[in-house]
């Protein structure tokens, strides 16, 4: 009996330093954003780091996403006979929803779970302090750069998803009847407003956010040992998953108050 | 300057992890150009006590005093600019693995803006030739033997031309021939530069060059201290052990 109350005991003080760990770190993360000695050489390299390896990735999923919800969507359209909708009402699904999300899926799959294991290992193998006793500021230099990078890219590359899904969803109108790609965009386009563009940037911003902070902040901290740099990784993923949904869910909400 | 200047002073140093005391009431005094050996049995405190030393670790009650400054209490700024003027060696070599030699030894210097790039270059090319290194700046960690590895770490830190290095195991795992080398390298830094160091070694020629004065740590308590001769004649058998 004794050992279950122990455990349950030991449980929870391990998640409040946990918690506590967390406060500290985002604390610390955003009073370093401001700090006079940020890394942005190395900022950008993250920048590029980030966006590039994820371009094919994102590029491929765009394209195969506007394809297969065009095709999926057409014959609920024309069973109303509202087919000529169809481009409008794929990039308003693309641009609202699904790219932001999918964008931030696919980031937080890869470049996520690549901070989280670079990280940790570098955790573990003494990287991290040996960054700190040659004068340079590791967290400066590893977390507040990622962090930057990601809520940078995210943006970007969403709107990247965004044009090569609409190239997939102007195929997918295509394998029935003809439509010249200046009539789609413009028949896609004229439900898309400047608000739907303005609200995916800033709420794909704050994916990129989450990404960051969750996997910095599992891989700094990872566990010794190589268990360790494995569960950071996973961790990485699927908090920062997990965290999408529920931002994107506040985001629906704030974005339905200006509409 | 007084060649009798005590450079490090270490008071009461004791830290615990959890329940686990790993050092109790430790104390040391480190003189200019003097190098101070630390020996003992595997998992007596010996890492734990120079992380404590450059900042890595914060001790649970003591004083340390390192070039003038008294280390527990400077700020963030003015630690990283302390730490500059330390080397630190670690005994898991701490290479970046992401980056080729080059950039390993070119990051102690990013700070430094004194040097120009060719500076810079001409100081990693010396200091690989004098660890057995040259030729080797395009070629990433992973691509060196394990020794080679621990004296890219040894370059890494011997770069930025330190006032006090920490050594921890410099030359374990390496043949005897090199092991040999690096000591003598260790010996001619001081001798050059006059620097000082704390050389953490459980090997016994390497201690024999190096050392003026010696420790011996035991459950993180100071057991003895002397020269070589004094502690390789000492009468407590266990200490004896270490030496052969
Ligand atoms: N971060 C830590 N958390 C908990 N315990 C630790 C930590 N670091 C070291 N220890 C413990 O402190 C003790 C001393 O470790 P240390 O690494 O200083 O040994 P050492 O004398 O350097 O041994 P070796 O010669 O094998 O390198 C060990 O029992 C180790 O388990
Ligand atoms: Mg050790």
């Amino acid at each position: 009996m004794k050992s279950i109350v122990d455990t349950f005991f030991n449980f929870l003080l391990n998640q409040l330093y946990r918690i506590g760990q967390f406060g500290l770190f985002l604390q610390h993360s955003f009073s370093s954003l401001f700090s006079t000695q940020s890394e942005w050489k190395e900022t950008a390299k993250q920048c590029y780091l980030i966006g590039y390896k994820t371009l094919p990735l994102v590029g491929i999923t765009g394209f195969i996403m506007g394809l297969v919800l065009t095709i999926q969507t057409r014959p609920t359209l024309s069973d109303f006979g509202a087919e000529s909708w169809l481009p409008a009402m794929v990039s308003v699904s693309i641009v609202r929803e699904i790219g932001p999300v999918i964008t931030a899926l696919i980031c937080a799959g890869k470049v996520g779970s690549g901070i989280g294991a670079e990280l940790g290992s570098m955790n573990v193998t003494e990287q991290i302090d040996a960054m700190e006793v040659s004068g340079t500021n590791p967290f400066n230099y590893l977390v507040v750069t990622r962090i930057l990078a990601c809520a940078f890219m995210l943006p970007l590359l969403t709107i990247y998803n965004d044009i090569i899904s609409m190239l997939g969803s102007f195929m997918g109108v295509n394998i029935m009847g003809e439509v010249s790609i200046r009539l789609f965009f413009a028949s896609a386009l004229s439900e898309i407003s400047f608000l739907d563009i303005f609200s995916s940037l800033i709420k794909t911003f704050f994916f990129g956010l989450a990404i960051g902070i969750i996997s910095t902040y599992q891989g700094y901290y990872a566990q010794k040992g190589t268990v360790g740099v494995g569960a950071a990784a996973n961790a990485s993923v699927v908090i920062s998953s997990l965290l999408i949904f529920i931002l994107d869910m506040v985001a629906v909400q704030i974005s339905s108050l200006f509409s | 300057m007084n060649q009798n200047e005590t450079i490090l002073r270490v008071k009461n140093l004791s830290k615990s992890f959890g329940e686990k005391q790993v050092l109790s009431d430790i104390n040391i005094e480190v003189l200019k150009g003097e190098t101070m050996v630390i020996i003992g049995m595997s998992g007596s405190g010996k890492s734990v006590l120079i992380k404590c030393l450059i900042g890595l670790i914060t001790p649970d009650t003591g004083e340390i005093n390192i070039l003038n400054n008294d280390l527990l209490s400077l700020k963030k700024k003015a630690l990283n600019t302390l730490r500059t003027k330390l080397g630190f060696l670690f005994q898991s070599a701490a290479l970046y693995d992401s980056m080729t030699v080059q950039e390993n030894l070119a990051f102690p210097m990013r700070n430094n803006f004194d040097l120009s790039k060719a500076e810079k270059l001409t100081a990693m090319e010396k200091v690989l030739e004098e660890v057995g290194l040259a030729g080797t700046l395009q070629q990433m960690p992973a691509e060196l033997s394990g020794g080679m590895r621990k004296r890219l770490g040894l370059a890494r830190t011997l770069i930025m031309q330190p006032e006090f290095i920490f050594y921890d195991e410099p030359t374990t795992g390496l043949d005897p021939i090199t092991s040999k080398e690096i000591s003598e390298l260790i010996l001619q830094v001081q001798e050059k530069y006059n620097t000082s160091s704390i050389l953490i070694t459980h090997d016994m020629a390497c201690a024999k060059l190096t050392a003026n004065r010696m420790i011996v740590l035991k459950d993180g308590k100071i057991a003895d201290e002397g020269n070589y001769e004094s502690l390789a004649k000492s009468p407590i058998s266990w200490i004896q052990n270490l030496f052969q």
